[in-house]
């Protein structure tokens, strides 16, 4: 459950202010699949930063779960990262010369919650639930594909079980159809499993495979797909 | 991260460039290597004076003429400088202690030594029958100066295996051939056992005649230039040492000890005075063989940088998925550690064999303690440890957003 209220964020450069955010707002609850849409330059990738605890906002309300993730210190927003969110990036979501496995059990490696043991098995089941083919689990990042690639970063993106999956440009670097398949598996997860997926994206038939879609431009929310059918519902009830 | 998470990380990160891991390793493996051989050259030293000094007679107490110093330096300077000390007071020594067991005076000179077209310069000591059970001497071919000889005067000599080869050629009988020295014949009767060592004394470049010859024909007087004193065992040295002391002072009449003018020395003081100056040597080898060390160490920062300026990407994608900063810090020193305690094993591996083979081509003794390799392995961790604190403290303070967008 995501409460976000008020975000700005302010970039310094020397004296210069650089304004990001200008004051966001939005809910997501539980199993929702997002589509955050705009152009380079939109604030998009910064509000990820903030959604993904990997920054804070210069002012506004974060809350994850119930609790305020907006003010907290480095250590505490990798303690978020490490037990509610799970990243794709666009591209090098591998750690080179490591095996299919490792990388899906990165995660788990920095938890001590979780036994050596355990991590394997975690690591197997998560990568059969992104589609992986065990085949390929003792491969290394350069004997495989594009595609099979995002998979090993999806599977590695479930092994802590988040509270939310955020994906960054994940078919950017992949050709269509291999793309469809990787969103394909995004709305699978999202259906099956009930797991809360944020899809960052600048292409309109990307955001379109997502149930909701966020527009922003400058900074700012311009149009929010949830708003518009709750308008077009409340119309068609009328 | 557990230890063996650790571990493994260090691990896969190292083999994935043996290479480069081996050439960085380098400089500590060179640096560690040579502070070993030096330190083992050294105390190799050290414990070879040590025995060298100690086989001439743990026992032993030297008594030589001239004011006692404090630190015992110079044995060989003082040697004939001053004239106090007689034949008459060596043999009062050996007749009225209690806590002497003998006494072996010698008065000692260099002279030109000559025989048939050879000649050399050398060391001639006169002595009596005494000699050879004080200083631990022993005969290989003829006999040594007796009793009779001493009392009559006689012009016979006792030639050191040095001598030999220098007037002979090696392995040539000397006995019964003549030599002369400042141009008086003397009859050679006995050659001793080679004793080697280092300098010290060394009787195989010696001649030895008897005392009173010498007396007579080369010094001139009753002086002698030291007189050797055996105590009856190890455990009364200190005690028949103050015993000649005080006999002598008596003989002497000098009654304020500070005034002496004579000073003796038991081995023990010599082995600690070699001793300091051998261990002063070996630190010195060791210190500039330190300077590679620190070296090595900058080699390791140096790639440590570039290898987290490389792994940038890596860095931000640990941060990501929850990795804090002493996560990261610890893999990477972890990874310098590795790299200098790996390069430490391989050069104290490295030096042991280099000592060994010094000692095997019989040039210089060697030895190697387990504190001093102990102490390597120590260093080589410690050099980790400092000069992969930067890298690390640098790979662990990146922004985790920057990090993932490097190019």
């Amino acid at each position: 459950m995501i409460e976000i209220t008020n975000i700005t964020k302010t970039f310094m450069t020397g004296e210069v202010a650089f304004n990001a955010l200008g004051g966001v707002s939005f809910m997501i609850e539980d199993g929702e699949f997002v589509a955050i849409m705009g152009p380079s330059g939109s604030g998009k990738s910064t509000l990820m930063h903030i959604l993904g605890a990997l920054d804070t906002p210069t002012s506004g309300t974060y809350l994850l779960d119930g609790q305020d993730v907006s003010k907290l210190s480095d250590d505490e927003l990798a303690d978020i990262r490490k037990n509610k969110i799970g990243f794709v990036f666009q591209a090098f979501n591998l750690l080179p010369r490591t095996t299919v496995l490792r990388n899906a059990m990165l995660p788990l490696m920095y938890d001590e919650g979780v036994s050596r043991e355990s991590r394997e098995e975690r690591a197997r089941k998560a990568l059969k639930d992104a589609g992986l083919d065990e085949g390929h689990f003792l491969h290394k990042s350069n004997q495989l594909s594009g595609g099979q690639i995002q998979r090993v970063a999806i599977a590695r993106s479930l092994v802590n079980n988040p509270s939310l999956i955020l994906a960054d440009e994940p078919t950017g670097n992949l050709d269509t159809k291999t793309g469809d398949i990787v969103l394909a598996t995004f709305q699978r997860l999202n259906q099956e499993e009930g797991r809360t997926i944020i899809l960052i994206t600048h292409e309109p038939d990307v955001a379109e495979h997502a149930d909701r879609i966020i527009h922003v431009r400058d900074g700012m929310i311009v149009s929010d797909s949830r708003e518009h059918e709750k308008r077009v519902k409340h119309r068609k009830i009328k | 991260m557990t230890t063996i998470d650790i571990l493994e990380e260090t691990y896969f990160s190292l083999t994935a460039n043996k290479v480069r891991t081996a050439l960085t390793m380098l400089g500590i493996v060179i640096g560690i290597s040579s502070v070993i051989a030096m330190v083992s050259i050294g105390q190799g030293a050290q414990s070879s004076i040590e025995s060298n000094i100690s086989s001439m007679g743990s026992d032993l107490i030297t008594v030589q003429p001239g004011a006692p110093r404090t630190q015992g330096a110079g044995v060989r300077e003082m040697r004939g400088n001053a004239k106090t000390l007689t034949q008459a007071d060596a043999t009062a020594i050996a007749k009225e202690l209690s806590l002497v067991k003998a006494v072996a005076p010698e008065i000692s000179t260099r002279l030109q030594v000559t025989t048939k077209g050879m000649n050399t310069n050398t060391t001639v000591d006169g002595v009596t029958s005494a000699y050879p059970g004080v200083k631990n001497l022993q005969i290989d071919q003829g006999s040594f100066i007796t009793d009779q000889n001493t009392k009559s005067f006689s012009k016979v000599a006792v030639i050191g295996p040095t001598v030999q080869t220098d007037l002979f050629g090696e392995g040539i009988n000397p006995i019964g051939k003549t030599i002369r020295i400042k141009n008086i014949e003397f009859k050679v009767i006995g050659l001793t056992k080679a004793k080697g060592g280092s300098g010290f004394g060394n009787s195989d470049d010696m001649i030895f005649i008897p005392l009173t010859t010498a007396g007579r024909y080369f010094s001139g007087d009753q002086y002698v230039t030291t007189i050797n004193v055996q105590a009856i065992d190890s455990e009364s040295m200190a005690d028949a040492q103050q015993q000649v002391t005080n006999l002598l002072l008596a003989r002497h009449h000098i009654t304020d000890s500070t005034l002496a003018d004579f000073n003796t020395m038991n081995m023990a003081d010599l082995v600690s005075t070699v001793s300091s100056v051998t261990g002063t040597f070996t630190t010195l080898l060791a210190a500039i063989a330190g300077i590679s060390l620190i070296v090595g160490g900058i080699g390791i920062m140096n790639m440590m940088l570039t290898t987290v300026t490389e792994r940038t990407k890596e860095i931000g994608l640990r941060k990501s998925v929850g990795a804090k900063k002493k996560d990261i810090s610890m893999q990477f020193l972890a990874e310098a550690v590795m790299l200098t305690f790996s390069g430490g094993v391989v050069g104290v591996a490295l030096g042991w064999l280099i000592a060994y083979g010094i000692s095997a081509t019989g040039l210089l003794q060697t030895s190697i303690s387990v504190s001093s390799i102990l102490l390597a392995f120590g260093v080589s961790a410690g050099i980790g440890i400092v000069f992969g604190y930067y890298p690390a403290r640098k790979a662990a303070a990146m922004n985790p957003i920057d990090a993932l967008r490097y190019e």
